[in-house]
């Protein structure tokens, strides 16, 4: 009976509910949406560097996992220094320029790379052959709408689209390397040194010799290269996540509270009503906290399914950035929601309660 | 509670064979509206016997809709003494006066007071619900749909009811939990003479064919006269 009477009190005002869900689903479709693209962008990016086939990455002095490069510090000479080391079967470099947003072109030595990766795997086309060829991962061709024989004009250059290729590879855009030092100013310098060994399990081992002589520079086996693309290892993406969560928290808590509030004056009389023929103050009570977790629930269902709406926008949006389905973030989001909810219920429900019987029964 | 029956008993001092169902004893109640005190009943007895259809007639403002709150525990008294169906309600605090409500009182308000939600079936039977009873109607009870005439119109949502209607499934709701007293409120206030005599012909058979003890404010003499008594109120006393 007193869910019936909830589910009748909701349909009864129709357009309240929808906005009152609608508002509840924005703020987990927030929520879901941030953490989706930041576990989506990290993720492919570790995806990425696995996708090297390197075992050791030595990054320039002063940089971190997670800043962006754009600057070739690193001299070539150490390719063939590294590929002298212990158990160093292979060694390569890559020169990264970077572009708006988290795009970048990477120069390539397509041999060395080929050899220490297994090559690019390409849908159509193939590696470039002219300095103006370049080549992209199907996701950056998609959103760009490229196609072999396409051209692009980025760092001020015309580019040839030689060849779309599976993603999943070191970069999105690559293109060769002493092309991309020539027009970077940098020849005969590379942003990143990448070791292949001849036997993995050393990786540890070569990792902490190479850092005793190279002092200053990052070097990072690929495992722990990889694990540090988490969002807890991104102190401004983990504020930024939290203060996201205490926006949506302060949606859901003013969106319920107006919802609630109105129907509580609106349903002055029937409150009145349900006292006088014994109903308590936690029947009251219990009922707009009951209507309130239905709203949330909802809100919660219809903000994930919103999520799959937004993940297909980001799909198709011209950005570098890649959204994930976090089903353990689900639970995160719907308890967050009916947090916010229930605290927007709490001052109605207290008017509710409150309200003097007679009073209610008399509310025009 | 058999402190309170106890004591209650002695202040009355003589007890008749069968204790009236409602007997009110210097009732006074005071409201305070800004700084000024209102003296909605001042010193009200009055005894009413099981089984009895009354009628509490009087002008606006003479204290008729305080006391039939009052009686039906929906507001305190002031000073005296409420017994309702052996039971102080004086010394009641909140939560006995919802019991109150919950078992022995049944109300029929003039603006009927249905919840528009829910259809007239489950209108009646929240009213179970709350009450903790099976919410299923008796055979007895379809009787009584039937004599109210709305067994037809229980699928039905309020604003498809006419006020008649709607009214007597405010009727049937307050009598579903059997209630030791019926109040009821100006039950004909917002009806047509129509539907108002067939509402006051329903309450008076009910009163006839079941016992059913009846308190009802009206101010309209024609309603007053289908009640087997009437006591007049003026200006917060019975006269």
């Amino acid at each position: 009976m007193l869910n019936k009477l909830i589910f009748a009190n909701l349909s009864h005002r129709p357009v309240r509910t929808i906005l009152s869900v609608l508002a509840i689903a924005v703020e987990v479709t927030m929520i879901l949406t941030l953490v989706g693209v930041s576990n989506g962008t990290l993720d492919s990016t570790a995806e990425r560097a696995r996708g090297v086939g390197a075992d050791i990455i030595i990054r320039p002095p002063g940089s971190s996992v997670m800043s962006s490069l754009s600057s070739a510090p690193i001299s070539e000479k150490y390719i063939p220094w590294l590929q002298q080391q212990p158990h160093v079967a292979l060694a390569t470099g890559t020169v990264v320029q970077g572009l708006s947003g988290f795009d970048s072109i990477t120069g390539v030595d397509f041999p060395a790379f080929d050899k220490m990766s297994g090559g690019f795997q390409f849908v159509s086309g193939g590696s470039p052959v002219n300095d103006n060829d370049m080549i992209v991962d199907e996701y950056y061709a998609r959103q760009h709408k490229l196609q072999v024989g396409s051209h692009i004009t980025l760092i001020n250059s015309d580019w040839n689209i030689s060849g779309i290729f599976s993603g999943g590879k070191l970069a999105r855009i690559c293109v060769r390397l002493p092309v991309l030092q020539r027009l970077m100013d940098r020849t005969g310098y590379v942003t990143v040194l990448y070791a292949k060994l001849d036997d993995p399990k050393q990786a540890d081992a070569v990792a902490a010799s190479l850092k005793s002589k190279l002092a200053g520079y990052p070097i990072y086996t690929l495992d722990e290269l990889t694990s540090l693309y988490s969002i807890s290892n991104v102190g401004m993406l983990k504020d930024f996540i939290w203060v996201v969560i205490a926006v949506a928290v302060i949606v859901g808590f003013i969106v319920v509270f107006m919802a609630m509030y109105t129907a509580v004056l609106e349903r002055t009389r029937e409150i009145g009503t349900i006292k006088a023929v014994g109903g308590s103050a936690g029947l009251v009570l219990s009922i707009l906290l009951r209507e309130t977790l239905l709203l949330a629930v909802l809100g919660t269902i219809v903000g994930i399914v919103l999520t799959y709406g937004t993940q297909l926008l980001m799909h198709a949006l011209p950005s570098n950035l890649t959204q994930e389905t976090v089903y353990s973030w689900w639970p995160i989001a719907g308890a967050i929601a009916i947090t916010g909810a229930l605290l927007g219920a709490i001052v109605p429900g207290y008017k509710a309660v409150q309200q003097d019987v007679t009073e209610a029964l008399s509310y025009e | 509670m058999s402190n309170l029956t106890s004591v209650t008993l002695d202040d009355f001092g003589s007890i008749p064979a069968v204790p009236p169902i409602i007997r009110v004893r210097g009732l006074t109640k005071v409201y305070r509206v800004g700084d000024v005190d209102v003296h909605a009943l001042r010193g009200v007895d009055l005894d009413i016997p099981a089984g009895e259809f009354v009628a509490l007639v009087g002008a606006s403002g003479s204290g008729k809709s305080t006391l039939f709150h009052i009686l039906g525990g929906l507001t305190p008294p002031t000073a005296g003494s409420v017994i309702i169906n052996g039971k102080n309600l004086a010394a009641m605090g909140t939560n006995e006066r919802t019991e109150l409500r919950k078992t022995t009182v049944g109300f029929v308000f003039q603006k009927y007071n249905l919840l528009p939600t829910l259809s007239a079936e489950d209108n009646i039977k929240l009213v179970e619900f709350i009450g903790g009873r099976p919410t299923e109607f008796t055979p007895e009870f379809i009787e009584i749909l039937e004599l109210l005439g709305i067994r037809n119109r229980l699928k039905h949502k309020p604003r498809a009811l006419s006020g008649g209607q709607q009214q007597r499934v405010a009727i049937a709701r307050a009598i579903i939990k059997k209630p030791a007293i019926l109040l009821a409120d100006e039950p004909t206030g917002n009806l047509d003479s129509e539907n108002s005599t067939a509402v006051l012909g329903l309450l008076k058979d009910l009163n006839q064919r079941t016992g059913q003890t009846i308190l009802m404010i009206t101010h309209d003499p024609e309603a007053a006269a289908y009640a087997g008594r009437s006591v007049h109120m003026r200006d917060g006393r019975i006269v």
